[in-house]
């Protein structure tokens, strides 16, 4: 049989050198990124790939080498990836994501916003009348370790003196900025992940968040420093609550999808909402960090009521300006 | 139709066999703009469970990593800027670890994780266009959900009602990690939640032809030899004679002479004998096939 050659076997040997040159190219872009390429040979992989494809069409057809059919499959499933991959560079992608991708995201939610806005101040509301009316209820809503000494029995001298902590430049307020951050993220991560099971855990993480919200204005409002507090709590609390409820809207509008698809199939509208949200939790995480730099730094710093109050409506109006004023929709 | 005939008719349709399912391969098919079907297989959930825990373990790793530095680095200046400076550090470095790290690695263009390459897997949008970054994103900001939640009930521990809570809590955080053992594509939830699917996809590398490298002219099979098998039987031959064991090579070698008949030369070794048959079946088949006959197995006539 040797002596005649096999069609299958001239039709590897054309090509090998080919499908080499591809497999190089590729090893080289999938470890060191497509900044490894030449322009020449990234305008060369495309056509390798088509090559390689129809050798694959050709193989199936001629060949009973199974090594050879895998070696094609694998090969050509490789550069697909790559050739229809993701392609947009990283400053592009941040730019088309802070222009357009994350303030579209916020307006496709208002709805789901709404509710989680709603569901946050009926706890906070709640929470307030109950503790003003019993101030026994302050220990059901906040934990003691959070509450830090600041409950019912504390005096007002105490609370007072929570509000405008002495601290100089340097003690630590980073360092608090840093933790407060990646805390307050993983919490609004976790609410919107939650969200897949029907909506349900995330509204009541954002009542029982609204509710001891609720509960420790109303242990102020008891000693009249309920003003204090509301600068105290406000001047990083407009970010932070608007990423808070930003991230439980994304978590609903995630389980809403799952559990009522309408004319989708579950499964896409699953996916459809999914990446929408994704896109919004990324803009979460971005709030968060600006919340946690006021927290740490600018709640420390500026002690006067009224500067605390105009930086918390400033920081209100800046945010609904971004996500709310109209844009054209690009298609 | 009357309306007896109608319930019967519905009766008889709930009743009607269902039909069995063929068993699921996990091959899929997956078409190219170029019209290419491309084939892919869903990889196995033991597959990603391993590409997990390695991916786990090299978290583990780097967080222990950075501890040490962190401490060291902080202890080494001794004064509180210093400290500080460790602390904001070590904070910032674990939170982009737990988040980015999974992230980072899929927005690749290798869209693996180190360890999903290791395990020749990587992650694909189930609709085969391309892998967007928000696809990336909502597939790992899952995780939270499959992941940490089951974690914090493990480590979760209460009296009376409490662990009674914390069990009904651990069973419902259980059935995220399991929720790939139920459908068809082993989707976990921050799959579904991205439309992406994880297949297979290793690196091959092109191995020689055996058609060339064995075969030896003083062989030769006759037409009726050659017509004992099929390409099943070829691709079974092939997969014995790349792996070449010996006593697998002795086997086929001695049950394909009893089948054949062969009364040729018998000082020829097993592996020779097994490769000029090989090269000769598949000749034999492959010109067949160029005529437009594939003949499945041995069992096919024609």
């Amino acid at each position: 049989m040797a002596e005649i050659q096999l069609k299958s076997n001239r039709f590897r040997e054309e090509r090998e050198t080919d499908w080499r040159r591809l497999e190089v190219l590729l090893g080289r872009a999938e470890r060191q990124g497509i900044a490894a390429l030449r322009k020449d040979e990234i305008l060369e992989l495309p056509v390798l790939y088509q090559q390689a494809l129809s050798s694959l069409s050709v193989a199936r057809s001629i060949s009973l080498d199974q090594a050879l059919v895998d070696y094609l499959e694998s090969l050509c499933t490789r550069a697909y990836f790559f050739v229809y991959g993701t392609r947009t560079r990283i400053g592009e992608r941040v730019a088309g994501f802070f222009l357009r991708e994350w303030p579209m995201a916020a307006q496709a939610l208002w709805r789901e916003t709404l509710v989680a806005l709603s569901i946050g101040v009926i706890g906070t509301v709640v929470a307030f009348l109950l503790v003003r009316s019993d101030p026994d209820w302050f220990y059901g809503f906040v934990q003691a370790e959070l509450a830090n000494g600041r409950d019912p029995t504390a005096t007002t001298a105490f609370l007072r003196e929570t509000l405008y902590p002495k601290v100089s430049v340097h003690e630590g307020l980073s360092a608090m900025s840093a933790f407060l951050f990646t805390h307050n993220s993983q919490v609004a991560l976790f609410a919107f992940a939650l969200g897949f099971a029907l909506c349900l855990p995330t509204a009541a993480l954002l009542l029982y968040n609204g509710c001891m919200l609720g509960a420790f204005l109303a242990l102020f409002a008891s000693r009249k420093l309920g003003i204090e507090a509301g600068g105290w709590l406000m001047i990083h609390g407009v970010t932070e609550l608007f990423a808070i409820t930003l991230a439980g809207a994304a978590g609903l509008s995630l389980g809403w999808s799952v559990a009522f698809p309408g004319e989708r199939t579950r499964v896409d509208a699953a996916a459809h909402a999914g990446r929408r949200a994704a896109m919004l939790m990324a803009g979460v995480v971005v709030m968060l960090f600006c919340a946690g730099l006021l927290e740490g730094f600018a709640r420390q710093l500026i002690r006067a009521d009224w500067a605390r109050y105009s930086v918390a409506a400033t920081t209100g109006v800046l945010w609904c300006a971004y996500f709310y004023w109209p844009r054209r929709r690009r298609t | 139709m009357t309306f007896t005939d109608r319930v019967t008719g519905l009766v008889r349709r709930g009743r009607a066999p269902r039909e069995r399912k063929a068993p699921d391969t996990g091959w899929r098919e997956f078409v190219t703009p170029e019209g290419v079907d491309l084939k892919l297989r869903i990889a196995s959930y033991a597959e990603r469970c391993g590409a997990f825990l390695l991916d786990f373990l090299i978290l583990v790793a780097g967080l222990l990593a950075l501890t040490l530095v962190a401490a060291i680095g902080g202890g080494v200046t001794r004064s509180r800027l210093g400290a500080e400076v460790a602390f904001i550090v070590w904070t910032i470095g674990a939170f982009a670890l737990r988040n980015f790290y999974f992230m980072w690695f899929e927005l690749r263009p290798g869209a693996a994780t180190p360890g999903k390459r290791r395990m020749g897997l990587r992650v694909a949008a189930r609709d085969g266009g391309r892998l967007t970054a928000d696809a990336v994103l909502a597939r790992n900001a899952m995780r939270e959900l499959e992941v940490f939640l089951p974690l914090s009930f493990l480590f979760a521990r209460g009296q009376g009602i409490d662990a009674i809570l914390i069990g009904l809590g651990a069973i419902w955080s259980g059935v995220f990690i399991l929720f790939p053992l139920f459908n068809r594509d082993r989707l976990r939830l921050g799959d579904l939640a991205a439309g992406t699917m994880v297949v297979k996809a290793p690196k091959r590398v092109l191995r020689p032809d055996l058609s060339e490298t064995g075969a030896m002219p003083g062989l030769t099979f006759t037409p009726a030899q050659l017509d004992a098998y099929g390409v099943k039987e070829l691709h079974v031959l092939e997969e014995v004679l790349r792996k070449h064991d010996r006593r697998t090579v002795a086997e086929v070698a001695r049950r394909i002479r009893t089948k054949v008949g062969w009364d040729g030369p018998a000082d020829v070794s097993d592996g020779a004998f097994l490769a000029a048959y090989y090269a000769g079946l598949r000749g034999r088949l492959e010109r067949r096939l160029l005529f437009g006959h594939r003949r499945k197995d041995k069992f096919d006539k024609a």
